[in-house]
């Protein structure tokens, strides 16, 4: 995993720690931990932006795994209000709890909380920065239900600029060799330090503005939701996010084993009816963040345990009187 | 005319202080933005621009009396101007001369461009840059700077 165990960007994460936590979840699933497999253990949820699906998925996780979570609660009653730092603020959670989930709307959020703290350090989403539990997760889904990891065709769709999921995903994509084609408007392509990366690493990568370029070639379509608030006017907004909306009939030119994904929440890019199809993976997919979650929590904690049972020997060693 | 004779005549010898040499031609002025010299400081600065150079065509020279850099200007000077040398002068002869060196990082003497960097969130830390082969990129948002670097220096 990343230094000290953070898991603060997919770029450091390796295909074999990727191929870890998946094994784990996988294992998990077909046979579930000891409901006291790490009790007593607490995992302190730092939320300074709302969210529902990844705060529940975290309690959950922890919770099935016989921790419990500690939630600092909503940022407009906590100490963030007072004008505390995020430094101190994890150091002092860090005193309460074995790791940390953090959410925070500014980009490098937990690349810089980290540094202040020992405990592991999860990143939940930093502005438009990274998601790499998502990533994680999604890997999962494609990997149970599209044949693999190696050599997939996956189209990601939506905004790419500002989606801090699809910066996330095609990290790891790269580490699989992927064949990735980016569908967006122009506006919302993905930011230059993201094509870099994927340039240095010699990824495949193509960008397209229309799906239709590429669809019949892909085995998964991510979509992403193209959020209003990027855009100054609401007739601009409707225009592109039009252009970008899939249904049951654009599916027709899918192939029959594409699956759809979507990290949600979705608004109207994704029609109702496209969920009854055989294409629509997105809730499953937003399940798995608990199995997914629960291995790489007991990876981490595992970690930590063994730490702490070197440094008891290490203690018992220096005390000792042979 | 050699290239020594030729600066000897345009720029005068200074007792003690700084001379970058060997900056692009036309760079003068960022050199002097980096250091934070603008007119408005008592510091006794001389400017050669588009000097003919053997190795550069033509070059820019700033000689600043009574000051040496630090490390931290220098590294910052290196993304800008990464052929120059740096002559330490004392008693009117080079004491030191070396060239610049471009550092795998600068650290808070540049700030990030991204409004929604940590760093610009008033938190305990000092902004930190991974130097590129053309440019900087924050090691905290990962936002890659490559034109208008003195906008952004905070030395």
């Amino acid at each position: 995993m990343d230094d000290r165990d953070h898991v603060i960007t997919a770029k450091n994460l390796s295909r074999a720690d990727i191929e870890t936590v998946l094994d784990r979840a996988a294992a998990i699933e077909r046979d579930p931990p000891d409901r006291d497999r790490h009790a007593g253990r607490l995992l302190g949820l730092c939320f300074f932006e709302p969210s529902t699906r990844t705060r529940m998925s975290f309690e959950a996780a922890i919770k099935r795994l016989g921790g419990d979570a500690l939630d600092m609660g909503p940022v407009d009653s906590s100490s963030a209000t007072k004008g505390e730092s995020l430094a101190d603020t994890v150091r002092v959670i860090e005193g309460y709890a074995d790791a940390l989930v953090l959410r925070h709307p500014s980009e490098g959020a937990a690349t810089m909380a980290s540094e202040f703290v020992d405990v592991p350090l999860l990143n939940a989403g930093d502005g438009a920065g990274q998601h790499p539990t998502q990533t994680l997760l999604d890997l999962y889904t494609m990997r149970e239900n599209a044949g693999g990891l190696a050599d997939l065709t996956v189209g990601i769709m939506g905004d790419l600029k500002y989606g801090r999921t699809v910066h996330s995903l095609a990290y790891a994509l790269t580490k699989f060799d992927a064949s990735q084609h980016f569908v967006s408007p122009e506006s919302l392509r993905l930011p230059r330090s993201v094509r870099y990366d994927l340039h240095e690493a010699g990824a495949q990568v193509r960008e397209h503005d229309d799906l239709d370029e590429v669809l019949s070639e892909l085995d998964v379509l991510y979509v992403t939701r193209i959020q209003r608030e990027r855009f100054p006017d609401e007739n601009e907004y409707r225009a592109v996010a039009g252009e970008y909306r899939i249904d049951a009939e654009t599916l027709e030119r899918a192939r029959d084993e594409c699956i759809v994904m979507h990290p949600l929440p979705r608004v109207d890019e994704i029609a109702p009816a496209v969920d009854a199809t055989e294409h629509a993976h997105y809730f499953e997919q937003a399940h798995n963040g608990v199995p997914v979650r629960m291995a790489l929590l007991d990876l981490l904690l595992d970690d930590t345990d063994g730490e702490e049972a070197a440094d008891a020997t290490d203690d018992s060693a220096n005390g000792g009187s042979r | 005319m050699s290239e020594r004779d030729d600066h000897e005549l345009r720029i005068s010898k200074i007792q003690d202080g700084t001379v970058i040499d060997h900056i692009a031609g036309g760079h003068a002025p960022d050199v002097l933005a980096i250091l934070g010299i603008d007119g408005s400081t008592d510091e006794v600065v001389s400017v050669g621009m588009n000097v003919p150079s053997d190795r550069l065509g033509h070059k820019d020279v700033v000689k600043i009396e009574g000051r040496e850099l630090s490390q931290d200007e220098v590294d910052v000077i290196s993304l800008i101007a990464p052929a120059a040398s740096i002559n330490i002068i004392r008693e009117y002869g080079v004491a030191e001369k070396h060239r610049v060196e471009r550092p795998a990082v600068v650290e808070g003497v540049l700030s990030c461009p991204n409004h929604d960097c940590i760093t610009t969130d008033g938190e305990p830390v000092t902004s930190r840059f991974e130097v590129l082969d053309d440019g900087v990129r924050c090691a905290y948002c990962e936002t890659i700077l490559r034109e208008n670097l003195t906008e952004h220096i905070s030395v």
